[in-house]
C-alpha cells in the first residue's frame, strides 16, 4: 500500500494540473456567440450526413476478444521468464523449459488456427 | 512516501519536478518536430517568433488559452472534459517509474537543531518492486482516453478514430509484451534499477557454463536482444499512435480522428499526452536496451563520480546524478528524434496492413524471439561439466 500512494498522490496532481489548464482556457478563452452551425458536429464543413451510433465492423470486437486471450496468456509467461535463471542454476533448466514448451505449443497453436480461421482478415 | 517531513517533502517535490519536466519537454519536441520536418522537407519551418523560431512556442500556448471553450450540442458534456485529462495521467504515470539516473545518497547532517538521518533518494517519482509490469499496465490504461474522447464527442469521425486506435494499441500491445519476455529472460528481474545495474559492466556473459568477458563492448541488451529492441520499437510507434501507424488520425479519411471536436488546451492535452507515450518509449528503450544512464568505458557511476572526489560525499552524490542525468537525456532525446525522423520519412500504412503487421508478422517474430532467447540462454548458462 505505501508502495503504490505516491502513485495516487501522482494521478491526483496530474488530473488536477489537468483541470487547472481547462479552467484557465474557460477563464482567457474567447466569448463568442453560440450559434447551431458553430454547436454541429464538424464534418468539414457540409450537412450533418449519418448519426454515429450505425452499424460498426464486428471486427473490433473479435480483435478485442482474442487479445484478452493472448494477452492472458503473455502474461502468464512473466514469471516464468522471472524465475528462469534462478531454475538453471538450481539445474532444473530442463524442466522449466519442458513445462513452458507445452505451453507454447498450445499458444502456437491457437495463433496458427486463427490465422488459419481467417478471423484476422480485414477487407 | 518517507519516513521524516524532510523525505516526504523531498520526495513530493522530485514528483512535481519529472512531471513538469515532461510536460516541458512536449513544446521543445514540438518545436523539434517541426523544425525536423522543415529540414526534411527542405523547407524553413518555424524561425521568425524568437530566435530559431524557439518562442513560437510561448505564442503557441498564449493562442491555445485564447481560444473558445465549447462542447458540441450532441456531445456528453462529462465525458467529452474528461477525456483530455485522462490523456494525461497514463503516461505521466509510467513515466513517473523509470529510473532517470542514479540514486542521490545525502549523508546525516544537523538542521534546526535536530539531526536528520541518512536518505536515499531514488531519481523517478516512484520506486515500485514491479516496474515493468506497472508501466505495462499504466501506459495500456491511454487506450480509455481515446475511446472516451471518440464517444463523448458523438462525432462519426471521432468514434471511428477511437475505434481504430483501440483496436491498434491493443493488437500491438502483444507483441509488445512478448518482445519483453527476451529481456525477463535476460535480467530475470522486473525492477528497472537492477536492469540498468546489469548492464553497468563491461560486456559478460555465460558460454556453456563458462563467464567469458570481451572488455572493449558495454554489457547492453541490444547486444543480446536485437529482435527484441526493433520489435518492441515498431510496437511503440502504433501504441502511441505515431506514423507510420496514425490510422486513428489519418486525415485524408477521418478529418483528425478521436480529436476532431477538440480545440485549444483541450486538444493540447491529448498533444502531452502522445508525446509523453513518446517519452516513456525512449526511456523504456534507453534503460532495456541501452544501458539506462551509463555508457562503460566512459560514462560509469564510479568513473562519474571520481571526478568530484574533493567534493561532500552528498554533493558528490548529487552532481553525479546529474551528469548521468544528463546522460540518460541524450540516450532518450537521439530515440524521440528517430521518432520525428520516422515520421517524416514513412508513409501511412493501410488498417488491414497495419493489422497483419501486427498479428502474423510482429507477434510470431515476437514468439521466435522469446523461444531462441530461453533455448539459447539454457545452453549458455547451464553447467554442463556436472558441478
Amino acid at each position: 500500500m505505501s508502495q503504490l500512494l505516491p502513485v495516487v498522490v501522482l494521478a491526483i496532481f496530474v488530473a488536477t494540473f489537468g483541470l487547472l489548464l481547462m479552467f484557465l482556457a474557460s477563464l482567457f478563452g474567447a466569448k463568442g456567440k453560440k450559434s447551431a452551425t458553430k454547436l454541429s458536429s464538424y464534418e468539414c464543413g457540409v450537412e450533418v450526413a449519418a448519426s454515429p451510433t450505425t452499424k460498426i465492423p464486428i471486427k473490433f470486437y473479435l480483435t478485442a476478444i482474442l487479445f484478452i486471450l493472448f494477452d492472458i496468456e503473455i502474461i502468464f509467461m512473466y514469471p516464468w521468464a522471472l524465475a528462469y535463471g534462478d531454475f538453471i542454476e538450481a539445474g532444473l533448466g530442463i524442466y522449466i523449459s519442458g513445462a513452458m514448451a507445452v505451453f507454447l505449443a498450445i499458444f502456437i497453436f491457437g495463433l496458427f488456427w486463427e490465422i488459419k480461421s481467417r478471423a484476422l482478415e480485414w477487407e | 512516501m518517507g519516513s521524516d517531513i524532510f523525505e516526504v517533502s523531498v520526495n513530493f517535490l522530485k514528483m512535481i519536478v519529472i512531471f513538469l519536466m515532461m510536460v516541458q519537454l512536449v513544446p521543445l519536441l514540438v518545436w523539434v518536430e517541426r523544425r525536423g520536418s522543415a529540414f526534411i522537407q527542405n523547407r524553413l519551418g518555424p524561425n521568425r517568433v524568437g530566435p530559431l523560431g524557439l518562442m513560437q512556442l510561448l505564442a503557441d500556448a498564449v493562442k491555445f488559452l485564447t481560444k473558445e471553450e465549447f462542447v458540441p450540442a450532441k456531445g456528453y458534456r462529462f465525458l467529452f472534459y474528461t477525456a483530455p485529462v485522462i490523456a494525461l495521467i497514463p503516461a505521466a504515470l509510467a513515466f513517473g517509474a523509470i529510473p532517470l539516473s542514479a540514486p542521490i545518497r545525502v549523508e546525516a547532517f544537523e538542521w534546526l537543531g535536530r539531526n536528520w538521518g541518512p536518505y536515499t533518494f531514488a531519481f523517478q517519482s516512484y520506486e515500485i518492486g514491479i516496474g515493468i509490469v506497472f508501466v505495462l499496465g499504466a501506459s495500456s490504461l491511454a487506450a480509455y482516453a481515446l475511446l472516451l474522447a471518440g464517444y463523448g464527442s458523438n462525432n462519426k469521425y471521432s468514434l471511428f478514430g477511437a475505434l481504430r486506435a483501440s483496436a491498434q494499441t491493443i493488437s500491438y500491445e502483444l507483441a509488445l509484451g512478448l518482445s519483453l519476455v527476451g529481456v525477463l529472460l535476460l535480467f530475470n528481474s522486473f525492477q528497472f534499477s537492477e536492469i540498468v545495474a546489469q548492464q553497468a559492466g563491461p560486456m559478460s556473459f555465460q558460454f556453456l557454463g563458462k563467464q567469458v568477458t570481451v572488455p572493449f563492448l558495454p554489457n547492453w541488451g541490444f547486444f543480446y536482444q536485437p529482435l527484441g529492441a526493433v520489435l518492441l520499437f515498431t510496437a511503440f510507434f502504433a501504441e502511441s499512435n505515431r506514423l507510420p501507424f496514425d490510422l486513428p488520425e489519418a486525415e485524408g479519411e477521418l478529418v483528425a480522428g478521436y480529436h476532431t471536436e477538440y480545440g485549444g488546451f483541450k486538444m493540447n492535452m491529448f498533444y502531452i499526452g502522445e508525446y509523453g507515450h513518446m517519452m516513456v518509449a525512449s526511456a523504456l528503450m534507453t534503460t532495456f536496451y541501452f544501458g539506462g544512464y551509463t555508457i562503460y568505458p566512459w560514462l560509469t557511476q564510479e568513473s562519474v563520480s571520481s571526478w568530484f572526489s574533493q567534493f561532500t560525499p552528498t554533493q558528490a552524490s548529487l552532481l553525479t546524478a546529474l551528469v548521468l542525468h544528463l546522460v540518460f537525456m541524450a540516450k532518450v532525446l537521439l530515440f524521440l528524434w528517430i521518432f520525428v525522423w520516422v515520421r517524416w520519412t514513412l508513409p501511412r500504412f493501410r488498417y488491414d496492413q497495419l493489422m497483419d503487421l501486427g498479428w502474423k508478422t510482429m507477434l510470431p517474430w515476437a514468439l521466435g524471439n522469446t523461444i531462441v532467447t530461453a533455448i539459447v540462454i539454457l545452453i549458455m548458462r547451464t553447467n554442463w561439466s556436472g558441478q
